[in-house]
């Protein structure tokens, strides 16, 4: 048991609280914002949060092209005239900003050459004769930059000397060979399809932190299935963030699929449980759920997750896929999310955004590795055929250019 | 487990202790171990070779003060020198003699843009000052309507046109003018920094509005990634300044050392949550004692006013002094404490635990155990556990459907406390050394 520990964080919290509450006068506002922080759940806007109606947008004749803009002038405030008013007083910031400081030379400018440098990089050590510790040192430092990790890099490293002894590999060509192969086949193991089984609803449920792309995701996928003749459904269980909902049904008109939502600030409990209600009644194959972003760390929103999960598997639908969504610019952070969103909702898959950058994406290699979640799509686009099968070849690949 | 910064950095220090002098050979043992801490928590690894070389020529040069352990100046030597490259003073926005002052935001998509917007708006609404947001991210579809949206929440107009971003950006200042607005803050779509047609468009963006400050919005968990993206904007649109997101999660945050470092910009601002009000400036000290392992209790002190009454945890603060702390006051503590999140971050933020505690895995499951047997007691129990018998442990355990040992392993731990907290009110309020805490079972 581990209650000593319990009690002794208990106690130390407490202590904080108390040293807080001795110059808690001193920061009276900060406290009122704190307040705000600390609402247990996110709070619902100011409108009557009514059981969300089933609103089913029917795909339009044709598809729509861009999304509508809004023809926008200025938003008036309430309790603020819109005539111009005079400005009171001069703003509160200092004018001149402090110079900063004078730094020391910038790393930049020594990195514009780096990456002139980089882009020969392993065609040049594929030239050497020899593998000495750069090579070595070079290839760590590939596979740091990808993003792949420090602890698993050394696992890799490792693994790749003792091969290499192996099979007396003695060029650096054949070395980076090898490595190539052995990451290949480790990302080739997994099963990389969704599951579907025809009969009844299935369920892809999307989650991961804020802003990853989960959103343009399942736009992507909703055509993709569409496409393929699936009669797909959409759920707009992000009720929390702004406009959300607006984007999922821009997307689904685009796309031809029924979408369903509620208000905003709904329970995104009743979302998934009347998206699953009109699935059943329209015959539908495949829901797509959009879940609010949430930082793996929120322990009431990872809950409110579970039952969204817990939702699910209560109807007659199967849950066929949990869709960890996860940006390619992220960094060991991602090992983090996995976990616990693995912890939380049991994630089946990983989808891997916004490729098509200069990131590679490395981090999915640990998330494989260290709790045997394979990727299943990659983003590498903005348009909807920008959504495309993991190739572990392509992936491997694309770590060790430049 | 996820190696911390903080927890490498503890390690490394813990070896050295005891060590008398610190040689070439150290420093160089030293440095290897801030590499990989350091490209654990996501800090590029271009900026760490620099970021080493310093601390290495601080090391060599450092005057040797004999009132500190050679272990407590490398610490102090890479806390300066974090603090240094994280910015050393908090910066400020450049406001315009002539307003509108306008601040435009830039960066990837998904990096947090919009949101930041919002809360920027807010923010200096909060200083008096007169803002408008502009939506000219066209690109995302409901973009327009999300800032909208999050315009009504904290009571900023908003201005739009369903033209195209490089007319909105134009239109803005004069939208400004017309409705007395001193400050405009524009958010713009994402992009990434290879797509060279939108790179172009934020130029002419940026030549349309004249802003006083570009801001670049990066994701606190950015990777590697982060130099490339700091870089390219630097370099093809021009920054002032930088605003770091989802500060909120665990992520380290090595990406706010990398921006820094490559950009030379300050960062100005932190999300550190979801609600408009969730923005704040940045600390580069807080953050280099955070990655330093010093411990976050500034984010503990936070956390646990946000979550606990006060009333109640100043009553009950005095009576862990006086030792009449009960099980009652405790569980009371505990739910405030639940609301904090996962045991095991709270844990993280605490200075000086023990590395093998902070390794143990705490699973919040224990707490409802806890929970479940300080519920099966009587109120006379929970405030008196001397009179707790045999035969009332053996009603508590299969009340709480635990064990009589479990019960027994509570009661001994919690009597151990309450003796920590009278011993320590007896130190005149110094904070004990915390204690090994002999004899978990379990562990």
């Amino acid at each position: 048991m581990t209650l000593a520990i319990v009690l002794g964080i208990v106690v130390l919290v407490l202590l904080a609280a108390t040293v807080a509450g001795v110059s808690a006068t001193k920061r009276s506002q900060r406290r009122m914002d704190a307040a705000e922080r600390s609402a247990v759940t996110r709070p619902k806007p100011p409108q009557p949060a009514a059981p969300a109606e089933v609103e089913i947008v029917l795909p339009p004749g044709e598809d729509v092209e861009a999304p509508p803009q809004e023809p926008v002038a200025e938003q008036p405030v309430v309790g603020q005239p819109v005539v111009a008013e005079p400005v009171v007083g001069e703003p509160v910031v200092e004018q001149p900003v402090a110079e900063e400081p004078p730094v020391r030379p910038r790393l930049r400018d020594r990195l514009g050459k780096a990456r002139e440098l980089l882009a020969g990089y392993f065609g040049d050590l594929r030239g050497r004769s020899a593998i000495d510790d750069d090579v070595w040192d070079e290839i760590e430092e590939a596979l740091i930059r990808a993003d792949v990790g420090v602890g698993p890099t050394e696992r890799i490293l490792d693994d790749l000397r003792r091969r290499a002894k192996e099979a007396s590999v003695s060029t650096p060509a054949e070395l980076l060979d090898l490595l190539k192969a052995d990451l290949i086949d480790t990302l080739r193991s997994a099963d990389r399809s969704l599951s579907f089984e025809p009969g009844r609803p299935n369920v892809w449920m999307f989650v991961g932190v804020n802003g990853v792309g989960k959103t343009t995701s399942i736009g992507k996928i909703a055509q993709r299935e569409a496409a393929a003749g699936r009669n797909v459904v959409m759920a707009a269980a992000d009720t929390f963030r702004a406009a959300a909902a607006e984007q999922l049904q821009l997307w689904s008109q685009r796309v031809g699929a029924d979408l369903v939502r509620g208000q905003d600030g709904a329970d995104p409990g009743s979302v998934v449980f009347d998206a699953m209600a009109a699935a059943g009644n329209r015959g539908a194959d495949l829901v797509l759920v959009d879940t609010a972003g949430r930082l793996h760390t929120k322990v009431n929103l990872m809950e409110e997750l579970k039952k969204l999960r817990r939702i699910v598997d209560r109807t007659p639908g199967a849950l066929q896929e949990v869709l960890l969504v996860i940006d390619a610019s992220t960094g060991q952070n991602g090992l983090n999310q996995a976990k616990q969103f693995g912890e939380a909702v049991d994630v089946t898959g990983v989808i891997l955004t916004k490729l098509d950058g200069t990131a590679k994406g490395g981090i999915v290699l640990a998330v494989q590795a260290e709790l045997g979640i394979p990727v299943k799509l990659v983003g590498v686009g903005e348009s909807a055929a920008d959504l495309i099968d993991f190739d572990p070849e392509e992936f491997v690949e694309a770590i060790f250019s430049a | 487990m996820f190696d911390s910064l903080s927890d490498r950095f503890e390690s490394i220090f813990s070896r050295m202790r005891g060590r008398g002098r610190l040689g070439e050979k150290e420093v160089d043992e030293i440095a290897r171990e801030i590499r990989l801490a350091l490209l654990e928590a996501d800090v590029n690894f271009k900026v760490v070779k620099s970021f080493i070389a310093r601390v290495k020529e601080d090391a060599a040069g450092a005057e040797l003060s004999k009132s500190l352990s050679p272990a407590q100046q490398v610490i102090k030597i890479v806390h300066q020198e974090l603090i240094n490259t994280l910015g050393g003073t908090t910066g400020k926005l450049t406001m315009n003699p002539k307003p509108p002052t306008v601040v435009m935001l830039v960066g990837l998509q998904g990096s947090g843009k919009t949101t930041a917007c919002a809360k920027l708006a807010r923010h200096l609404k909060s200083q008096g000052l007169q803002p408008l947001m502009v939506a000219a991210d066209l690109q995302r579809p409901a973009a327009v309507t999300q800032l909208q949206v999050l315009g009504e929440q904290v009571g900023v107009p908003v201005y739009s046109e369903p033209t195209d971003p490089v007319a909105v950006a134009r239109h803005a200042r004069a939208e400004a003018g017309r409705l007395g607005k001193n400050v405009v803050v524009v958010d713009t779509a994402g992009r990434l920094q290879i797509d060279e047609a939108l790179m172009d468009e934020l130029r002419r963006m940026r030549e349309a509005v004249e802003p006083d400050n570009v801001l670049l919005v990066v994701d606190a968990m950015t990777g590697q990634e982060a130099v490339n993206v700091a870089e390219s904007f630097a370099d093809t649109v021009g920054i002032d300044g930088v605003v770091l997101t989802k500060l909120d999660g665990d992520a380290r945050g090595g990406a706010a050392l990398s921006v820094k470092e490559v950009t030379g910009k300050p960062i100005l601002f932190a999300g550190v949550g979801e609600k408009p009000a969730d923005f704040e400036l940045f600390h580069p000290d807080r953050m280099a004692g955070r990655i330093l392992g010093m411990g976050d209790v500034l984010t503990l002190i936070e956390k646990a006013e946000e979550s606990f009454d006060q009333d109640q945890a100043v009553k009950a603060a005095a009576k862990l002094k006086k030792g009449s702390f009960t099980l009652e006051d405790f569980l009371q503590q505990m739910q405030q404490v639940k609301k904090m999140g996962p045991l095991q971050s709270i844990l993280g933020m605490i200075p000086g635990i023990p590395k093998e505690m902070k390794n143990a895995q705490l699973d919040d499951k224990e707490l409802g155990r806890v929970e479940a047997i300080i519920r099966s007691m009587t109120p006379a129990e929970r405030n008196d556990i001397t009179i707790i018998n045999g035969s009332r442990r053996l009603r508590i355990a299969q009340g709480s459907g635990t064990t009589t040992q479990d019960v027994n392993a509570l009661l001994k731990q919690f009597k151990m406390v309450q003796g920590m907290m009278k011993q320590m009110a007896g130190a005149g309020g110094k904070r004990p050394k915390f204690p090994g805490l002999p004899g978990l079972p379990g562990m």
